[in-house]
Parts: C-alpha cells; sequence; structure tokens
C-alpha cells in the first residue's frame, strides 16, 4: 500500500487527502491531518471521492461517429480526425466558427494549455468553462 | 464574478477560509453552505457555537437555520431590495463608515440617492421582511467590526446576479468592512477548480490572470511568448453565446473538455438542439456523459488521480496534486491531448510534464509569477496574489487600496424576477445542491454510498400547498413549466415556504433544466436557475 497526497475533486473548499493504493488501484482516502483546510476532516463526498475513479464505466479508448453510432478508434485516428475537422472547419468558415468549453474540474495546467489552443492555434477568443460561478 | 471585479478590482473571495475562526458575524445570503461547502459549513458552525452571529438570508430553512441569530426568509428573487434596505438604515441612522468611505472609497453620493428610496417600509413590502428585521440586521452588520459576507450560486444564478453581487460589494464597502483580517466579501466557488479556470484564462476576455484580450500591449506580450502573430482582438462568445450560435448555425465546431452543458444548462432541450445542429462536436471526459453521447468524437481522459496538477479552492489558494496510479486503459491526461491535437493541428506543443507548463504561466501571469512546483510541494499551497518566488502569497485582499485603486460604489435598482408566478403556472420553482451529490452527477452519482443517500429526484413542496393539491410524502408529481416537464418524488417539506418549490440538478432521469428560464444576467451570463414558474399536479 502506498500513499499519495491529493486534492478532493469535488467543491472549491478544496480539503486535501492522501489516496491510498494498491497494485495500481485507489482503494482509500485518508484526510491530512495537518493541513489548514480541512484539519484532518472530510465530509462524506471527500470519504467517497475514490470510488468512481475505479467504474467499469469509464472510457478506456477514443470512439468516433459512424452513422448513429460511436465505435471505438485508436488515438492515432481520433487525435488527427479533431485536429483536421477543426483546421478544415477553421478554414471554410473562419475561426469564429469554432468554440472551447474547458472545465472547472480539470488543473490549471489544462485550462492554460486549453485557452492557448484555443487562442494561439485556432485564433479565436470564444473559449469559456460551463460554470461562471 | 463580474460584479466584483467591478466594484473591487478582483472577484476572488477577500479572505482565507483559517479566518472565519476569527470572525464575529456571518451575513451568509443565497450559500446552502453546509450543503454546498461542507467544511466550510462547519467552520461556520463551530464560530456560532463559540458566540459569532450569523444572519442568514435564504427563503429554505436549511441546516445553517438552527444557528442563525436571525434567518430572514425573503421572496425569491428581492436581495437587491433588501440589501438596499439594509444600506438605508446604515445610512439614515449614520452607522456607516465614513472614513474608509471618503478615502477608498467613490461614488457614495451614487449609492445614497438610490438605496435613499428603500425605507424598511418599502422593502417590506417588496421582499416580505418585516422593516424592524431589516433595521435590526443593518445595526447588527454595521456594529460587528469583523464581518463577513459570504455567498455562492443563491444570488449568482439571477438575471440579476451582477447586481446582487455589486449590492454585496456596495454593504461591505459603506461598512469599511473589507480589507482586514476575517473581514470581506467572499463568494464560495461551487467546482474544484472553477476559480484557476477562470484564473487561467478560460474566458472570452482575458488570458491568463485576468489581462484583457483587447489590450495590444497584453496581445503583444503573449504573441512573443507564444511565437505567434495575430491573436484574436476582439472578446469571444461565452458558453451561452455558442449555445446560441450553434442553433442558429453560426458557430460549426465546439470542442468540450470535461463538462456535462447537456445536464447544467437551463433548458437542456435547447442545448440539445444547439448541439446537433453542429457540424462537429469534439468531447474529452473520463466517462460517457450526455453530451459525449452526442458527439462525433470522444477522447477518453483520465480521472485527478492518474495525474499531476495543480487547482485553486475558493479562497485562490493554488494546490499541487500528485499522480497515484497509471492512466486506466488507453485514457490520457487532458494535458496530453490538448498537446497532441495542438501538434496534429501544425502547432507544436512541447511540454514533458505539467510543471514546465506552470513554468510558463509563472512567466505570463503576474499574480502566479512566484506559484512554483519547488514551493508547492513543500507547503499547503500558496494564494494568490504571490508575484514572485520570495513572495509569501497573499491571505486577504485589498488591504490599504483595492486591487483597482479606490472602491467603486455601483448602486442597483431592484428588478423583479423575470418569469413570476400567475394563475396558470402558481409556483415558483427554485434549484439548488444537496449534501449528497455534486454538480450534474456525473461522478457522485457512480459512488454507491452517495447514491443510496439519495437515489432519487425530488421536489420539496411546503404542507399547506400539498395539502391543497391531495399530495402526500413521495407521492409521484409531476412539474412543468413553460418549456417542459419533468417527474419526480413530493418530499413534504415546511423546509420550503408556501407557494415555492424546490429541486435539484444532479439527476439525469428527472433533468430538472428541462424546466429552468433561459434568461441570463446581461454581463456574468450566469442563467437564471433560482426562479421559474411551474404548475406542479400529482400523477395518477
Ligand atoms: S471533502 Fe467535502 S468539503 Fe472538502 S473539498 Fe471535498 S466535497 Fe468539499
Amino acid at each position: 500500500m502506498s500513499k499519495t497526497l491529493s486534492i478532493c475533486p469535488f467543491c472549491g473548499c478544496g480539503c486535501n487527502f492522501y489516496l491510498v493504493t494498491k497494485d495500481q488501484r485507489v482503494i482509500g482516502v485518508e484526510p491530512s491531518p495537518k493541513n489548514p483546510i480541512n484539519k484532518g476532516m472530510l465530509c462524506v463526498k471527500g470519504w467517497n471521492a475514490y470510488e468512481f475513479i475505479n467504474s467499469p464505466q469509464r472510457l478506456d479508448h477514443p470512439l468516433i461517429r459512424k452513422g448513429d453510432s460511436l465505435v471505438p478508434a485508436t488515438w492515432e485516428e481520433a487525435l488527427k480526425y479533431v485536429a483536421d475537422r477543426l483546421n478544415a472547419i477553421k478554414s471554410k468558415y473562419g475561426p469564429h466558427s469554432l468554440g472551447f468549453l474547458s472545465s472547472a474540474k480539470a488543473t490549471n495546467e489544462e485550462n492554460y494549455l486549453f485557452m492557448k489552443m484555443a487562442r494561439a492555434v485556432f485564433k479565436t477568443n470564444n473559449v469559456d468553462h460551463c460554470a461562471r460561478l | 464574478m463580474a460584479g466584483l471585479a467591478a466594484t473591487f478590482g478582483s472577484g476572488a473571495m477577500t479572505n482565507s477560509i483559517s479566518e472565519f475562526d476569527e470572525a464575529d458575524l456571518f451575513f451568509v445570503i443565497g450559500s446552502n453552505t453546509t450543503a454546498q461547502h461542507p467544511l466550510i459549513g462547519s467552520r461556520i458552525i463551530k464560530a456560532c457555537q463559540r458566540g459569532a452571529k450569523l444572519i442568514l438570508v435564504d427563503p429554505r430553512q436549511i441546516q445553517l437555520a438552527s444557528f442563525a441569530t436571525m434567518h430572514l426568509r425573503h421572496n425569491i428573487g428581492t436581495d437587491v431590495a433588501l440589501i438596499n434596505g439594509m444600506m438605508n438604515v446604515i445610512i439614515s441612522e449614520g452607522l456607516y463608515d465614513k472614513e474608509f468611505v471618503e478615502k477608498r472609497t467613490e461614488d457614495f453620493e451614487g449609492l445614497e440617492s438610490v438605496v435613499k428610496k428603500y425605507t424598511p417600509r418599502v422593502v417590506e413590502r417588496i421582499s416580505g421582511i418585516d422593516a424592524n428585521q431589516i433595521e435590526e440586521a443593518a445595526r447588527m452588520y454595521a456594529g460587528t467590526k469583523k464581518a463577513m459576507i459570504l455567498y455562492a450560486m443563491g444570488i449568482t444564478q439571477h438575471a440579476t446576479g451582477t447586481d446582487n453581487v455589486k449590492s454585496c460589494a456596495n454593504l461591505a464597502m459603506l461598512t469599511g468592512h473589507v480589507g482586514r483580517p476575517s473581514t470581506g466579501v467572499n463568494p464560495l466557488r461551487g467546482q474544484n477548480n472553477v476559480q484557476g479556470a477562470c484564473d487561467m484564462g478560460a474566458l472570452p476576455n482575458v488570458f491568463s490572470g485576468y489581462q484583457k484580450v483587447t489590450d495590444t500591449n497584453v496581445r503583444k506580450k503573449f504573441e512573443d511568448a507564444w511565437g505567434v502573430d495575430k491573436l484574436d482582438d476582439k472578446v469571444g462568445m461565452t458558453v451561452t453565446d455558442m449555445i446560441k450560435a450553434a442553433q442558429k448555425g453560426e458557430l460549426k465546431a465546439l470542442y468540450i473538455m470535461g463538462e456535462n452543458p447537456m445536464m447544467s444548462d437551463p433548458d437542456s432541450s435547447h442545448v440539445e438542439l444547439a448541439l446537433s445542429n453542429l457540424d462537429f462536436l469534439v468531447v474529452q471526459d473520463i466517462f460517457l456523459s450526455e453530451t459525449a453521447k452526442m458527439a462525433d468524437v470522444v477522447l477518453p481522459a483520465v480521472s485527478f488521480a492518474e495525474k499531476d496538477g495543480t487547482y485553486t479552492n475558493t479562497e485562490r489558494r493554488v494546490q499541487l496534486s500528485k499522480k497515484a496510479i497509471n492512466p486506466l486503459g488507453s485514457a490520457r491526461a487532458d494535458w496530453e491531448i490538448i498537446c497532441e491535437v495542438s501538434r496534429l493541428a501544425g502547432y507544436p506543443m512541447n511540454y514533458a510534464c505539467p510543471s514546465e507548463i506552470m513554468h510558463e504561466i509563472n512567466m505570463l501571469t503576474p499574480s502566479y509569477g512566484g506559484i512554483t512546483y519547488a514551493r508547492l510541494e513543500d507547503s499547503w499551497g500558496i494564494q494568490w496574489p504571490c508575484p514572485d518566488k520570495a513572495h509569501p502569497g497573499t491571505g486577504y485582499l485589498h488591504k490599504d487600496k483595492f486591487a483597482k485603486g479606490l472602491g467603486t460604489f455601483m448602486p442597483c435598482e431592484f428588478k423583479p424576477l423575470a418569469e413570476v408566478p400567475d394563475d396558470e403556472y402558481d409556483f415558483l420553482l427554485t434549484t439548488g445542491r444537496i449534501y449528497y451529490h455534486y454538480h450534474t452527477g456525473t461522478m457522485t452519482r457512480r459512488i454507491s454510498t452517495l447514491e443510496r443517500e439519495a437515489p432519487w429526484s425530488f421536489i420539496e413542496i411546503n404542507p399547506a400547498d400539498a395539502n391543497r393539491i391531495g399530495i402526500r410524502q413521495n407521492d409521484l408529481v409531476e412539474v412543468t413549466s413553460r418549456r417542459g416537464s419533468i417527474k419526480a418524488r413530493a418530499e413534504v417539506t415546511p423546509r420550503v415556504p408556501p407557494r415555492v418549490v424546490f429541486s435539484t440538478f444532479h439527476f439525469h432521469e428527472a433533468s430538472i433544466n428541462l424546466l429552468t428560464n433561459p434568461v441570463y444576467d446581461p454581463v456574468a451570463k450566469i442563467p437564471e436557475y433560482k426562479g421559474c414558474a411551474v404548475k406542479i399536479r400529482r400523477c395518477a
């Protein structure tokens, strides 16, 4: 078993906890006692914040739409398809025909890169995140 | 956050969570704190138990109500009137901080002339709160030095959300209750990294650190750093503008990372139409969400446990979260996916790890200048602004001056809800969160303990109303607005006042946003989740 310091993924309190892992599976959480925000406490959401990580419903490969269904694809195919389609739409209708919705659950680094992609790569300020609070 | 940024110059929480322990009064408006921010809620309860006062403004009998010194159950959507009424009392009784107003603020005269009309008697008629209670709340708030205002989506999710926030800021400036420890105005952010998403410039008008896209020098700085030319110089579309543009066929492609607007947006049947009207939809998520099911391409991302990265909590504290396990299946971290898409689209992005991205953020974002991984590794996080590596971070904002210099009073007039009950749609529906679930439920509803405690969608209805229309506890009821209809179980409870029903948006089987009204605050573009007219009947 090992423990890794992590942050609760739910509300804006940002409680710290350790993810307890065994054989590459998260099996529990332990609140961090010294941390100034939660001082060893967690709410019921925090205590249970690990269960969805190993959910059997997790997506584990890219999907591409073929008619009415989404079918498995390789990363290479899927990424190339995304880049090509976005470039094609940008050249045909202009950069403002593209929109980018970032995430209030993703990390700072990912939010930064996502807005950089919208602005530097696709040349549009049509970038926002869903939760406006 | 537009309201706070306009008055103070920064939209973030002014104080730290630990400062709650020293506060002597909490003015909590539109925040069901124990449900939405449990650990902050328990700090407030502890403070009340040691004698701190709590003025709670909320139509519902929420858990904090049992600790409140005063509970003002005002009519939904009358927050601006209520706060104006309190300021009317504070000015007319000479209880305001004249020195603070003179030295640190501007446009006091404008405020004075607007709130003059909002006498306690007038406000009593609008808000349903007794005039003498308004006076008492005003005196209590003005008379307590260490007083904190707290709010959350209960006041921002209105068509008048920006006005509601400005009103809170006005009240704090008028009494000089800002710029000191345990004293200020504190918006509690909903999701774990809303603050960070805003700080990083996932907004149509600013780069990271709230640097404006319309400022030529700012654009030049980012163009040089990124090695590109001609960055877009016009403010882009907000999420609500994008949905509208998609409906009209003007927006052709949408790339959504980790969000589920099919559930979280008001009037979700319109969102569905808008998304299906796109030529191309990319969704990057850990589950096949309602939104992902509509996509042309779905890219599997990893959970927080499978990557390194920083998150910024509601008190502006940037914290490092470490990778605990390897990615499941072939899923990849969002940052890796973005790098690949950019590279294939013709712009190489080479970062070996998230700390290299943070290094770039440090260079380009003044408020994050000194927040490095090395420092985060051996601390409990750093609160911005933190301009350089020697800076300890900032516990509370606006100490000797406001972020924008002088604080600006921005008086607001009361505006009624955009949709009020009438003979046919005779109830007001208001929405919110419950303790056991989080946002649209994509994560929490896959956790068995949480799902066991709160498995169904429910509608809270007052016993008087329930009796009148013959609804009993747990009856299946149909709730209908001008936009749609859902079924849910009735929870008959005095928690809600008469003529008001309450539900949440955690459940996809009964998506409450089929009903809500897509009228938006004109500035913040936050939809009015907190009030729309509905009718209700028992299903046979
Ligand atoms: S443990 Fe509870 S209070 Fe703490 S961040 Fe998670 S959801 Fe919020």
